[in-house]
């Protein structure tokens, strides 16, 4: 591949990839000299396929060549942000959004909008887009797009990730072209630097400062690896970045080969996620085919190449250390530094890692320069990041916002509230070595210092919304028990202080808590704060202590007057059929597991306490909303 | 290592297959857990004679094989059901009360997390995330997601693999 194959892709698909991101009057235009009358985005990211969307295309595909409509083209493309509405289908040059996408709306689109002459089907639109007066608006006008800032996600959604001439038309490998062709390896490094680009992966270090280190390292071979090892359960913005835009992250590790001077990758993914492995593959074999990666890439005489290395599910190698050992193939389990990776990394060579996000940020520093990123954000963290919105939230899904976005700005705005009009409580980042944001600090910018500030941090971007019914008793069991699981078992202050802590939560969960426990969790907490040998055990009892610094009053109703009053605990809640309420329908009765449900017919109920086992069946399946918990 | 009493029967086409899988990563650095993977694909699990072949192929000893093969969860030394249900349990799905789920599959099947039923039909396992968190609580079912759950609906999705 020459730099003027390169340009003659991006020239090929130029105006087909601007379609779909320019407003509609300008998109209109630009469509007629594109050959395609409407281009049709469907989501093809994990969320809207575990609901379905290939079914949506599959009938799109039939319907459309069954009318002969030959100038519509379909694209899969990854995730657009809004999961909880999938499948979620886009149609340019209007961009009318349509959510909760089945095989048979996709026929009705198709007939109704797509045809020549048709119009937008209002009724399948997503109804943010729509007004009370009927009018429909941008979604990019919406109140979960307009906050946004896409950066690292510029191309996810836009692009179809398996094509790799979309993606070189949408920008990706411009920058590597720049970098070898106009500067040099300190003039890279210099500019990640300037742009205060820091580490999204969790602790926010300095990537331009990591990459130096390494370029000082001397060595005949250097490694460059991604750790795509999202193991914040809860997050998932990293597989998001893999499914819409995977060849983001080859050119940039590439960029980073060429600044610190290695010549091979490795990127080490989840197994869990099957949809980014694939694509992953899929946009390595293209690139290596258009010789983006390979041997004299774009004929500078650079030579870079990439491997995967599959992971197999162990939380602690999202460790760095950890990570390199499970790449080298033994147990993931940390090695202490120093050696800094940068000078003693992956089989004991100089390495860079970095998270998926922040490589997805490397292009853009590279084309725009480090001094439109740094102007982005706040001052010591600068441009966007991703969260990974879920839990009790109505807009679940992925947003990018500019760092020092308030947390208030995100729930309420962009999230669009608590759903069943429950109040807000807390949010919880970083998950299991993060903390919990209450409700009184809901106004703080968040940036990676005003996190650690109030006790929480930055983590990965996993933000779980919780609200009155949660209990952060609970939540900080949930994440020891994930923790004491997760332990390699290699250092003491992590294996034995994870299940001591796990202890004292269950025994407090189970009601049989004593005052003295909580001091007992807080000198146990600093000690392995202390003495832990990776980031793992340092960092595991995070939860219990955000949540103690700012709930401790439902510890004690949990200790003192055994209470819970979020009714999660079971120990300390029973089940109880509200006779005003019951209507006699008698399903409760009839799936109780443990027949503790009696009554006849039309009659209310009445739960056995002596024999119910707190399952939540009857709840779930209550019509009436007659159960209540007390 | 105290496996119970061994109820291995790997085929020839087997034994070939992970031989030629052997072979093309034995000299890659820091295959074993690729080769594990792969293994766990031919056979559904790893028993002892798989892990033992492994190792002479590889020229590592059993124990580092038993060492990794231990280490990550993906790796099982135990047979799996026809279908494997996983009830996630990341922390979205948690809020959301994927534990009643989980304690739903269970009471349905009579067998705990881990647990594999008689007729070798269904296995439960909990996982970590499976990144569709717009639709939690979910669980999967071989390849397949069930988003928006309810501990209630758990007993007709089992019914319908049940008649398959």
């Amino acid at each position: 591949m020459t730099i003027k194959e390169l340009d003659n892709i991006r020239a090929s698909k130029k105006d087909l990839i601007a379609v779909r991101r320019l407003v509609k009057e300008e998109g209109e235009k630009l469509a007629k000299k594109t050959g395609y009358r409407k281009q049709v985005l469907v989501c093809g990211g994990t969320g809207c396929t575990s609901s379905h969307s290939m079914k949506v295309i599959e009938r799109l595909e039939q319907t459309l060549a069954e009318l002969g409509l030959d100038d519509v083209l379909v694209v899969k493309t990854g995730c657009f942000g809004l999961c909880s509405l999938g499948p979620i289908m886009i149609v340019y040059p209007e961009g009318a959004f349509y959510s909760q996408m089945t095989p048979e709306h996709a026929e009705t689109v198709v007939r109704q909008h797509l045809v020549k002459g048709g119009s937008i089907v209002k009724e399948l639109l997503y109804a943010g887009t729509v007004t009370e007066s009927g009018d429909i608006i941008p979604f990019a006008e919406t109140p979960f797009y307009k906050k946004q800032m896409r950066i690292a996600l510029r191309n996810c959604g836009v692009i179809a990730p398996e094509d790799i001439t979309e993606a070189i038309a949408a920008g990706d490998y411009a920058a590597l072209e720049k970098a070898l062709t106009t500067m040099t390896p300190d003039d890279v490094i210099s500019e990640m630097l300037a742009s205060g680009l820091r580490g999204r992966g969790g602790a926010g270090f300095p990537t331009g400062r990591k990459w130096s280190f390494a370029k000082a390292s001397q060595g005949d071979v250097k490694y460059v690896c991604c750790n795509a090892d999202e193991g914040d359960p809860g997050a998932f913005m990293d597989r998001s970045v893999l499914e819409g835009d995977p060849h983001c992250v080859l050119e940039a590790m590439a960029i980073a080969g060429y600044a610190i001077g290695s010549h091979y990758g490795y990127i080490y993914v989840r197994a869990e996620y099957p949809v980014a492995v694939e694509r992953l593959n899929i946009a390595i074999d293209q690139a290596r085919e258009y010789g983006l990666l390979g041997k004299n890439i774009l004929g500078s005489g650079f030579d870079f190449d990439i491997e995967i290395r599959l992971g197999a599910g162990a939380f602690v190698c999202g460790e760095k250390t950890a990570l390199m050992t499970s790449i080298e193939g033994h147990r993931g389990e940390p090695r202490p530094r120093p050696p800094l990776p940068a000078v003693k990394g992956l089989f004991g060579k100089p390495t860079i890692l970095n998270n998926v996000e922040t490589w997805a940020n490397v292009n853009p520093i590279i084309m725009n320069g480090a001094a439109w990123f740094s102007s982005i954000g706040t001052e010591s963290s600068s441009g966007t990041k991703v969260f990974a919105l879920g839990g009790k939230i109505t807009n679940v899904g992925l947003v990018e916002v500019p760092m020092g976005t308030t947390l208030r700005e995100i729930v309420e705005e962009i999230g669009g509230g608590i759903p069943g009009g429950k109040k807000f409580k807390a949010a919880q980042t970083g998950g299991p070595s993060g903390g919990c944001i209450p409700a009184s600090c809901i106004d703080t910018p968040i940036d990676y210092d005003s996190l650690i500030a109030i006790g929480s941090m930055m983590g990965s971007g996993g933000m779980i919304i919780l609200d009155e019914d949660s209990c952060m008793v609970d939540i900080s069991k949930f994440y020891l028990e994930f923790t004491a699981d997760e332990s390699c078992g290699k250092c003491t202050p992590c294996r034995i202080g994870t299940k001591r802590l796990l202890q004292l939560l269950t025994k407090i969960t189970e009601g049989k808590g004593e005052p003295e426990d909580l001091d007992k969790i807080e000198e146990l907490a600093n000690h392995m704060k202390q003495s832990s040998l990776c980031a793992l055990g340092q960092s595991a009892p995070n939860p219990v202590l955000s949540t103690m610094r700012y709930f401790r009053d439902e510890y004690e109703d949990h200790i003192l007057r055994k209470e819970c009053k979020a009714k999660v605990c079971k120990a300390l809640m029973s089940y109880y059929i509200d006779p005003d309420k019951c209507r006699g329908c008698t399903l409760c009765a009839r799936n109780c597991p443990v027949k503790a449900i009696s009554g006849s017919v039309k009659q209310p109920h009445v739960i056995d306490r002596t024999k119910c086992v707190k399952c939540g069946l009857c709840e779930s399946n209550c019509k009436f909303g007659a159960i209540e918990r007390r | 290592m105290s496996e119970k009493k061994s109820t291995f029967h790997g085929t020839a086409a087997q034994k070939a297959e992970l031989q030629a899988v052997i072979e093309e990563s034995k000299h890659i650095p820091g295959s074993l857990v690729h080769v594990l993977q792969r293994a766990q694909g031919i056979y559904g699990y790893l028993p002892i004679e798989v892990q033992t072949f492994i190792a002479e192929g590889m020229g590592v000893s059993l124990s580092e094989v038993y060492g990794v093969a231990t280490f990550y969860s993906q790796f099982s030394l135990t047979p799996k059901g026809k279908h494997r249900i996983s009830v996630c349990l990341g922390t979205a799905c948690y809020v959301k009360g994927s534990d009643k789920i989980l304690e739903a599959v269970e009471k349905e099947l009579g067998i705990k997390c881990g647990e594999c039923t008689e007729d070798g039909l269904f296995s439960i396992d909990s996982c970590r995330c499976v990144g569709a968190c717009g639709l939690a609580p979910v669980m999967m079912i071989d390849d397949e997601v069930y988003g928006k759950l309810e501990p209630g609906k758990v007993k007709a999705i089992i019914a319908k693999y049940r008649e398959a």
